[in-house]
């Protein structure tokens, strides 16, 4: 409890700011409305409210996104186009074999650079530099490109996320098939033990819990990079596409919803990483 | 110094390609004149296995294979298949090379500083030259991916629009953006930092948001502040601010209890303990945020300018340049981001060699 208390008590203070700036942003345009309709001193309690229910808020008030959410998942049909909860199962689904194509990727990369000298000195350079490159920016070329040869729709947008999502995972498996001492790899030898049992009985399981933390930053970027990916091809449905429509349309309170539903997606994949993460921890003997 | 086995297939692999390509480039000998050199120049050290040659003869090999490829490729057609062997067999070439420069500078017979900077720069080379040869020599259109020339010479014609760009997205939006969000997270982690009750409610929501796709927020933010540089300096802020937060506050409880109180025996006042002992422990931590940010802060400056921009700047010339087919100019654009994010990159990783010389990190050597 003690710890829910202060979590609890900002939140309400970040509510609280939330409907004071949405009464102060949103009132121009209500001075506006209300000069047009003839209507003069306004209440300030009814003005408030006013500007928490108009149609295009500048800021929209927390219960107007919670009511767009709320229609837009489970007020409608799920095959609708506009259902959030459809676009968000494209993002989903794109997230999610991008993140296992990242993931396989980045232990690959790391086993090959703690083998083989010539490729730690060789790739780390350029797997950092290439991270330089903004590949959201490159995102919508991407998509184009493997248009034009054919491939649309899921696997553009998984191989931009697992671009994003294998970096983390490379530093953080370097580092994790790295972590055993010099003092366990001697004992390894002393048993006469193979590079592949040094490698499996030794080196995998200190890595596992490096391989975890990077597996939640990688989850969570992976997303983003799906988001991205659903700039550039607005046929194709998606979180982001309904941030770009609803960017072009004016809908904040659209922009809102699937922001918010974009981050609790987010959060929904990282707190499954981490549940698994403990079930794995436990089932290898580490107390919590 | 004897080949490792990988050496000896790769030497083998790429020597008997370029047999290979000998034999199979005799009856059309003289079409190009500086590949068939470079299947000759490629064959010979197969008749030297038992003692290997220098290794900087594998490394010139290599080169001259790539230039020589590159030098005669054909024009408007496909490549013969002795061109893709050569290619290969250069591939295989500069890999042997690389092997053996590391295991020459892990048996201590190179020095560790500046040959060790050779490999990297071989590979991408290596890989510059490789995307040279397979977008000409197959034939990919430019409408995919314009070989490196191409860029380069778009890079070279186009620099007025490349540089109003730059000045454009890093200048005007992500210098500002990143000084004001990682002013800001370090302000506010400082305050939070005085409050245990603030720092036990704000860090589980900081740690969340920053893990949430934050970008999203950008076209709120262009509808907030306009098509100009102000909302993309926005989401700037937005997206560095936690990282920095979250980060900070982690490497202000670095400084160990004993530490803190030998400050106390010396009756230090709270901002004596902050300036003198606290921060710069935090040093390595606020780095590490500073580090992260840098790339986050072109990204979101780039993917923010997607939702509207003047006309001008990188993700603006990004998007319209896929619209209207000028691959090039994009990837001249990425070309600059990528030299930009780099820089700015290292000036940061410069800046901590030299401000936390004291952690071991830096003192190690390697990071």
């Amino acid at each position: 409890m003690t710890r829910i208390i202060p979590v609890l008590t900002v939140l309400a203070a970040i509510g609280l700011f939330w409907y004071a700036m949405a009464v102060h942003m949103n009132a121009p345009w209500q001075n506006t409305l209300n000069t047009r309709a003839g209507l003069e001193n306004v209440a300030l309690l009814d003005f408030a409210q006013q500007t928490w229910a108009q149609d295009k808020p500048v800021l929209p008030a927390p219960h107007q996104v919670a009511t767009e959410i709320w229609n837009a998942t489970i007020g409608l049909e799920f095959t609708s186009r506009r259902s959030l909860a459809y676009h968000a199962w494209i993002t989903l689904s794109a997230t999610l074999l991008g993140f296992a194509l990242g993931t396989v990727l980045g232990v690959a990369l790391a086993v090959a650079i703690i083998h083989n000298d010539a490729s730690d000195r060789s790739l780390m350079p350029w797997i950092i530099a290439s991270q330089t490159i903004p590949i959201l920016a490159v995102a919508p070329m991407v998509v184009v490109g493997l248009g034009a040869v054919g491939l649309t729709g899921l696997v553009p947008k998984s191989l931009i996320s697992m671009y994003l999502s294998f970096f983390p995972v490379v530093v953080g498996m370097v580092k994790g098939l790295r972590s055993p001492e010099g003092i366990q790899l001697d004992l390894m030898r002393t048993y006469d033990a193979t590079p592949w049992q040094t490698f499996w009985k030794l080196r995998w399981p200190a890595a596992i819990p490096f391989l975890f933390a990077s597996m939640k930053v990688g989850i969570a970027i992976s997303l983003i990079g799906a988001v991205v990916a659903e700039l550039s091809n607005a046929s194709g449905g998606g979180l982001g596409v309904r941030l770009l429509t609803g960017s072009y349309n004016g809908q904040t309170i659209q922009i809102w919803a699937a922001l918010f539903i974009a981050a609790g997606l987010a959060a929904v994949l990282v707190a499954i990483v981490g549940s698994t993460e403990k079930w794995v921890n436990g089932r290898m003997g580490v107390r919590a | 110094m004897r080949l490792s086995n990988l050496q000896l297939y790769l030497l083998l692999v790429g020597g008997g390609a370029a047999m290979l390509g000998l034999a199979l480039s005799l009856p059309t000998l003289g079409n190009a004149p500086l590949v068939l050199i470079f299947f000759v120049l490629a064959t010979l050290p197969l008749f030297r296995l038992a003692k290997p040659l220098s290794l900087w003869l594998d490394g010139l090999i290599a080169i001259f294979g790539a230039v020589a490829l590159i030098a005669s490729l054909p024009q408007g057609a496909s490549m013969p298949l002795h061109h893709w062997l050569a290619l290969f067999s250069a591939w295989a070439f500069a890999w042997l090379f690389v092997e053996r420069l590391s295991a020459a500078i892990r048996a201590g017979t190179l020095p560790e500083t500046g040959t060790s900077l050779i490999i990297p720069v071989i590979f991408g080379l290596a890989l510059l030259a490789m995307w040279e040869v397979v977008t000409r020599g197959a034939n990919v259109p430019a409408v995919l991916l314009p070989p490196p020339s191409a860029i380069g010479a778009r890079m070279a014609a186009e620099t007025g629009i490349l540089w109003a760009d730059f000045v454009q997205t890093f200048i005007r939006s992500v210098l500002p953006g990143y000084a004001i969000g990682c002013l800001a997270g370090l302000g506010v982690a400082i305050l939070v930092d005085r409050s245990p009750f603030l720092k036990a409610g704000i860090m589980p929501i900081g740690n969340f948001m920053s893990a949430l796709p934050i970008i999203g927020i950008a076209p709120i933010m262009v509808m907030w502040f306009g098509f100009d540089w102000q909302s993309k300096a926005a989401v700037v802020v937005a997206m560095t601010f936690f990282p920095m937060l979250v980060n900070t506050v982690a490497g202000l409880n670095a400084a160990s209890v004993m530490e803190r109180d030998l400050m106390r025996t010396y009756a230090a006042s709270y901002w004596q303990t902050l300036f003198k002992l606290r921060l710069p422990a935090a040093g390595p931590f606020i780095f590490n945020a500073l580090k992260i940010n840098s790339t986050l802060a072109l990204i979101g400056a780039i993917v923010a300018e997607f939702f509207g921009t003047p006309v001008v700047g990188m993700g603006f010339r990004i998007s319209t340049g896929v619209g209207r087919l000028a691959i090039d100019l994009v990837w001249a654009e990425i070309a600059v981001a990528a030299v930009a994010g780099s820089a700015f990159y290292g000036v940061i990783a410069l800046i901590e060699r030299g401000v936390t010389f004291w952690h071991p990190s830096v003192r190690g050597g390697r990071a």
